[in-house]
């Protein structure tokens, strides 16, 4: 088990330097960074000058070295547009995504699990077949039209939940939290049914098409067999055996949706990272843009790694490779 | 009679397909008394596995049982409802399945799986369960009882985990034990254990057992009586010693040249020309006679059966009549 983690964090590491590499390089060849830094009048000297401070004449290893050790202890530069420390913004605005991508992850799972199981086994029934129908619509419809016809409907019809903005939050520590008040809780919905309608429909299929492998197995048989209830076989034995792919899927698509976020986001005028990222790209505000990028990567990366190792928790098999045999 | 445990009368099992009915088992009677061991044999897909999930009530859809009943102990069980059958199953019919590697749910622990079926059946709280089932790995032969009752199926070997799934089977101490090709997916050498396991335990206990396989060997070591199947008909069905040594259908004696003998001096093993029908084209007549050596007229015309009551008997025109001509036609079919 140990060997294991260590392989799978070695190959995390990995990919994240490569990340880095290409966040690097963005700064590099996006432009020129003192040019985006000083103002019309600054003298060829001070462009020099700046040039050194920043290191920019050290040799490309150099730099890289650099760059990837700040980003490690957290340190992106300061933000060309509103001169912050890059770190602060997205530690202001990530909770805020944080939250949002919960939500939607929770929410896909509580409804997407059940729904793909009644699928799966009451395959021809008229809710079976609304569940179905439901799903193609919920995956065809790009994500931000469902937020658009949520707030129409929600929002402007009904008026009974707001359409944009965070609520209000309340700070422990550095987090700011929208989930114990009643306004952030009431602003928290709309956009993480939005973001969570596709990834929904992907885990019901999925836990669908599961069921359907798994309730063929001779173990499901023979458990009927034993005598166990119809309903527990399949609500237990068959659906446990189907949630591996629903949790790859799930941690896979955790990072999809931090990513997705970008456009709810917009829509919901949510104040997260994807927000963040979207007034960066507008002022090309490259550190903010780079350290995007990298806090993504690492997540999804983190993520994938925690698939993995909870893979081996989930299925005893991949807990230990030494199947002891005494026949 | 009263020790009959289980009693199928002209058992009909159909799957209705898009080019038609087929008859997977048809017009099958077989009874099996308190401790008797009936072997069925047959090819694959000769009906006998069929036969096995009709009494369990696990056909597949669209399979359907079309006719006949069962009884289990006196009590009608053919027509009893899921629910109904969900208490039958595992209480009063255990079941054994073929492969005891996908029989266990890999990811229940074997103990788990043992509790669940023991208190599914019996008022045991989970200690007093767990107790009992500790009971029955010991006494299906597993050793270390105490440690490995925490372990899960792929932590055991495939003879192992068939003594699990016997111990699952003998969790509600059933009367009727159905074991669908137990010793198949395993080892020779584990095989034989297995099989004397599984005899040892139902002659302790009483349980009759339906023992479904296509190996010979294993019927003639284990069982009391024989059914030989084919192409979803009972072929012929009677005491081990009587199918053995004096085979009357002529499908039986090729099954029984076809047993690889170590004391027999024999060149090379018979074999039944051909091969078993396909259930969309089973022939007028008897089912076996494009195969049979001593066919003839009738048994190209009229299907021979076994009359539902006799304990013995072979659906063969030859064995019953002495003759394979066109029967004499009866009064009523001149007029």
């Amino acid at each position: 088990m140990i060997a294991f983690l260590l392989k799978r964090t070695a190959n995390a590491a990995f990919v994240m330097l490569a990340v880095a590499l290409l966040a690097f390089l963005i700064f590099r060849f996006f432009g020129d960074p003192v040019e985006m830094m000083v103002n019309e009048q600054a003298t060829l000297q001070d462009r020099i000058e700046l040039r050194e401070r920043l290191g920019l004449n050290d040799g490309f290893v150099t730099q890289y070295t650099r760059f990837v050790t700040n980003a490690v202890q957290g340190d992106f530069g300061i933000s060309y547009r509103n001169q912050q420390d890059v770190m602060v913004l997205i530690k202001e605005r990530f909770p805020a995504t944080f939250e949002l991508v919960l939500v939607a992850t929770v929410i896909s799972l509580v409804v997407g699990i059940p729904a793909g199981v009644i699928t799966a086994v009451y395959r021809d029934s008229r809710l079976a077949n609304m569940l179905q129908l439901g799903s193609i619509i919920g995956v065809s419809l790009p994500s931000f039209v469902v937020g658009i016809l949520l707030i129409l409907a929600f929002s402007v019809s009904l008026g009974w939940l707001p359409a944009f903005g965070r609520g209000d939050t309340v700070d422990i520590g550095w987090w700011s939290t929208g989930l114990l008040t009643p306004s952030g809780r009431a602003a928290l919905i709309l956009p993480a049914l939005s973001l969570s309608t596709f990834q929904v429909t992907l885990v019901m299929r999925l836990v669908r098409a599961e069921m359907l492998e798994t309730l063929r197995a001779d173990y499901i048989k023979f458990a009927r067999a034993r005598g166990v209830p119809k309903a527990r076989v399949q609500w237990r034995h068959a659906l446990r055996n189907c949630l591996m792919p629903v949790i790859t899927l799930t941690g896979m698509q955790i990072g999809n949706l931090i990513a997705f976020a970008l456009v709810t986001e917009t829509v919901f005028q949510w104040p997260g990272m994807g927000m963040l990222f979207i007034q960066a790209v507008t002022f090309v505000d490259l550190p903010v843009m780079a350290a995007y990028l990298l806090i993504v990567s690492f997540i999804f990366v983190a993520l994938n790694t925690l698939v993995d190792i909870t893979y081996a928790w989930v299925d005893p098999r991949l807990r230990d490779d030494t199947a002891r045999g005494n026949g | 009679m009263s020790d009959i445990v289980l009693d199928v009368q002209n058992l009909r099992v159909e799957f209705p397909t898009r080019k038609g009915v087929l008859t997977a088992v048809d017009d099958i009677s077989l009874q099996i008394r308190r401790g008797e061991i009936l072997g069925m044999v047959g090819e694959s897909g000769a009906g006998k596995s069929m036969t096995g999930m009709s009494i369990l009530g696990l056909l597949e859809p669209p399979g359907r049982i079309a006719a006949g009943t069962i009884h289990l102990s006196g009590d009608r069980i053919d027509d009893l409802d899921d629910r109904a059958m969900q208490a039958v199953r595992g209480r009063r019919i255990g079941a054994i399945f073929q492969d005891p590697l996908t029989s266990l749910n890999p990811l229940f622990r074997v103990g788990d799986q043992l509790v669940e079926t023991i208190r599914l059946h019996t008022d045991l709280d989970k200690a007093a369960a767990r107790e009992r089932a500790k009971d029955l790995m010991r006494e299906v032969g597993i050793p270390a009882v105490e440690e490995r009752i925490d372990s899960y199926p792929h932590q055991f070997s495939g003879g192992m985990r068939q003594r699990i799934v016997i111990a699952l089977a003998l969790c509600a101490e059933p009367e009727l034990i159905v074991a669908d090709e137990p010793t198949t997916a395993l080892d020779v050498s584990i095989q034989a254990q297995i099989t004397a396991l599984l005899k040892r335990l139902c002659r302790e206990r009483g349980t009759a057992v339906m023992l479904v396989t296509h190996d010979m060997g294993v019927i003639a070591e284990t069982a009391d009586r024989v059914a030989v199947m084919y192409a979803g008909r009972l072929a012929e069905i009677g005491s081990v010693d009587d199918l053995v040594r004096r085979p009357r259908h002529p499908y039986t004696t090729g099954l029984m040249g076809s047993i690889p003998s170590l004391r027999k001096d024999v060149e090379e093993l018979q074999m039944i020309p051909g091969s078993m029908p396909r259930l969309n084209a089973i022939p007028a007549g008897c089912a076996f006679n494009p195969r049979c050596a001593h066919a003839g007229p009738r048994c190209r015309a009229d299907v021979p059966r076994i009359a539902r009551e006799e304990t013995t008997g072979a659906a063969c025109w030859l064995a019953q009549t002495g003759s394979v001509d066109t029967a004499p036609l009866t009064q009523g079919e001149i007029a």
